[in-house]
């Protein structure tokens, strides 16, 4: 599928502090029933979003005026454990988050996120702890990214640096479509298929 | 050539193209569809206009959204019923061969696979589901992928990869009487934590791996996701072999004996080595019972439910805390004293013949405690003929369990089988997540065996001091 370049991109920063956050919780199974990649965001977090009746819950961080119109999601360890649901990139997404910032991420979840144009950023867990202690204590709180620099920059004009993969950004920033890009081995992919075992065939007749 | 792994091994031979400081492209061998993450995929297919490139390595069936209820009557849920026949229009359309809800080989996509000879060892194996690492235990290298990577799979045959570290896991020693596999790998993830297989392949090997059963194997490599793992696998050996002769699928004769020949070379080389190693020693496991929130939370089935303050690390105490306020649990009560409401034995973790069979040792003559509401939910329907063969589902049947039909079920919760708001439940499947069996309900995980000792008691039971009937 093609993705919108990625750009520069400032917004206000939801802090969710929770270790191992899993995308059982990021999109319930209630809403994998869909056929399409759309709509989604109005379910993200829904079990903690929401209480039973559909009102809002006004302890979980989404529903605080605050961080009403956030952009960016600041999260701890292991987020997007579990399920290899893409509907979890496709809800934050579409519920308006185009990055994260986290201390690490499970691998299926990361790699669904450069496939729908989300960035999630890599910091230690010190530079984490310090961006939630920060966020806590200003209203508001924004953060400016820019991918081709990999930087982050703070409201008081600090940068942060972050790494991340060449071809990964090269994809996001050109919104590069996979497909024609491996389309373009199909040379390799001919000769590849031409030598397999025999034991890699199937005969789908039996 | 240098000593290499079982991992290196596997790779190396389904390397497309590969370039320095950029993910490789690897040949898929077999692409497993089912209907919740595939149907956006065949969707932007069709809006661009690309074909399945090998329909003939590409098997689909319908297993996380279906009723567990008599197959006579219609799906209910006019979404989920949607969503089943967005699979068969999809796999008539490009000539996948699909196994339906009346098919005879329905069933979860992962016990299926191995089941109809479709995994073998050797093979790169995807599919839209974490859980595919259960065909690792073939010495197969199977991979969960999202579904933008299904639609690519689908129009290459292809999928790009950075190639993952090595990780090895060795269990040395013999599990004493009712310790499972599942006590085996829940006790690897408490001892590893649920990221601590991030960007990883574990390769599982050592005494306690080697003489598991195919269906016992494939419940350790079932849970790596659940290490974070990318993938799990076991080297391919004789009980592989002999559990492969014969499916359908598979090869025979001249070409089985020709793979049988390359399959033995699939192992680890003396020498080789991991980016990082463990040891483990089974004989000093117990039964295993998660008192939390992830999988890592687990306890032995004689502990306690902990307290917050027993972790040092501060999120992790923060996370022990949400998780016992969500659980229900007062720290120090002993595990045996939780009483249950609901036992749910099934999924792809605990769902094969032999996990039906070692619970109804456990449950024959018995009742189920008063109140109590357990479930069987038989893997595939080929797991469920077998079983009835055997006069396995009579054994529940009487004993006060519901014996039905095959699908994920109250695993993840996506068909009618779930818990309600404050349920407790022993579940053979392989996460503990809130809300994944049903919003509010609290899932610990455990064995068939423990499941099944758990039902008749009415709370969790040791059940090594288990008396069996026969």
């Amino acid at each position: 599928m093609n993705m919108e370049p990625f750009k520069n991109y400032m917004g206000i920063v939801v802090p969710l502090d929770r270790v191992n956050v899993d995308t059982d919780q990021i999109i319930p199974k209630q809403f994998l029933k869909l056929i399409e990649r759309t709509g989604f965001g109005q379910y993200l977090f829904h079990d903690w979003r929401f209480h039973p009746d559909s009102n809002p819950r006004s302890d979980f961080v989404l529903n605080h005026p605050r961080y009403k119109g956030g952009k960016i999601l600041l999260a701890r360890a292991n987020f997007g454990c579990g399920s290899s649901r893409e509907h979890a990139a496709w809800a934050l997404m579409d519920y308006g988050f185009k990055v994260l910032i986290a201390p690490s991420y499970a691998d299926i979840f990361y790699n669904n996120c450069f496939k729908n144009g989300i960035l999630p950023i890599t910091l230690d867990e010190a530079a984490v702890s310090q961006l939630f202690g920060e966020v806590a204590k200003q209203e508001g709180y924004s953060l400016h990214i820019d991918l081709e620099r990999q930087t982050i920059r703070k409201p008081n004009g600090e940068n942060i640096r972050f790494e991340v993969d060449p071809f990964r950004k090269k994809c996001l920033l050109e919104g590069l479509d996979d497909i024609s890009l491996t389309l373009q081995h199909e040379e390799k992919i001919r000769s590849h298929e031409k030598k397999l075992h025999s034991f890699q065939l199937i005969d789908v007749t039996r | 050539m240098p000593p290499r792994t079982l991992f290196d091994k596997i790779w190396g031979n389904h390397v497309v193209h590969e370039e320095v400081g950029r993910p490789s492209l690897i040949w898929v061998d077999r692409h497993l569809i089912h209907e919740v993450t595939s149907p956006q995929a065949f969707e932007s297919l069709r809006l661009a206009g690309r074909r399945v490139r090998r329909p003939d390595l590409t098997f689909a069936t319908v297993d996380h959204n279906v009723p567990t209820t008599d197959r006579s009557i219609p799906i209910q849920d006019p979404i989920s019923k949607k969503q089943v026949e967005a699979l068969a229009k999809n796999c008539r359309g490009f000539g996948i061969t699909f196994f339906d809800l009346k098919s005879p080989h329905q069933g979860i996509v992962h016990i299926i696979g191995p089941e109809l000879g479709i995994t073998l060892p050797g093979t790169t194996i995807v599919c839209g589901d974490s859980h595919t690492s259960t065909h690792g235990a073939f010495g197969a290298l199977a991979l969960g992928i999202g579904t933008s990577e299904v639609e690519h799979v689908l129009a290459t045959q292809c999928l790009w990869l950075e190639k993952p570290k090595s990780l090895e896991v060795r269990v040395d020693g013999t599990p004493p009487r009712g310790v499972t596999a599942k006590d085996i790998i829940l006790s690897i993830i408490a001892h590893i934590g649920t990221a601590g297989g991030t960007g990883s392949v574990i390769e599982f090997s050592g005494e306690a791996i080697t003489a598991l059963s195919m269906e016992e194997r494939m419940t350790i490599c079932n849970m790596s996701i659940e290490g974070g793992a990318r993938a799990g696998l076991i080297a391919p050996d004789e009980t592989t072999f002999r559990y492969i002769r014969g499916r359908r699928y598979a090869p025979k004769g001249e070409p089985l004996e020709e793979a049988e020949e390359h399959w033995r070379e699939l192992r680890t080389d003396a020498g080789a080595t991991f980016d990082r190693s463990i040891q483990l020693n089974a004989s000093k496991m117990t039964p295993q019972v998660t008192w939390g929130t992830t999988p890592a939370m687990v306890t032995d089935v004689t502990g306690k439910v902990p307290s917050p303050e027993d972790f040092v690390d501060l999120n992790m105490r923060k996370a022990a805390a949400h998780a016992l306020e969500y659980m229900a649990l007062e720290p120090g009560t002993n595990i045996q004293s939780i009483k249950l409401d609901r036992v749910f034995i099934g999924s792809c973790t605990n769902s094969r013949l032999a996990d039906l069979v070692a619970a109804s040792e456990v449950v024959k003559g018995k009742k189920v405690s008063t109140g109590l509401r357990a479930m069987v939910v038989p893997g595939s329907q080929m797991v469920k003929y077998q079983a009835e063969k055997q006069g396995i589902d009579k054994i529940f049947r009487e004993a006060g369990f519901e014996w039905r039909e095959s699908g994920c079920s109250m695993c993840l919760g996506m068909n009618p089988d779930i818990l309600a708001p404050g349920e407790r439940c022993a579940s053979t499947s392989n996460r503990n997540f809130e809300g994944r069996q049903g919003r509010g309900g609290r899932t610990h995980l455990v064995s068939p065996i423990m499941a099944a000792a758990a039902a008749i008691a009415g709370h969790f039971v040791d059940v090594r001091d288990w008396e069996l009937a026969s």
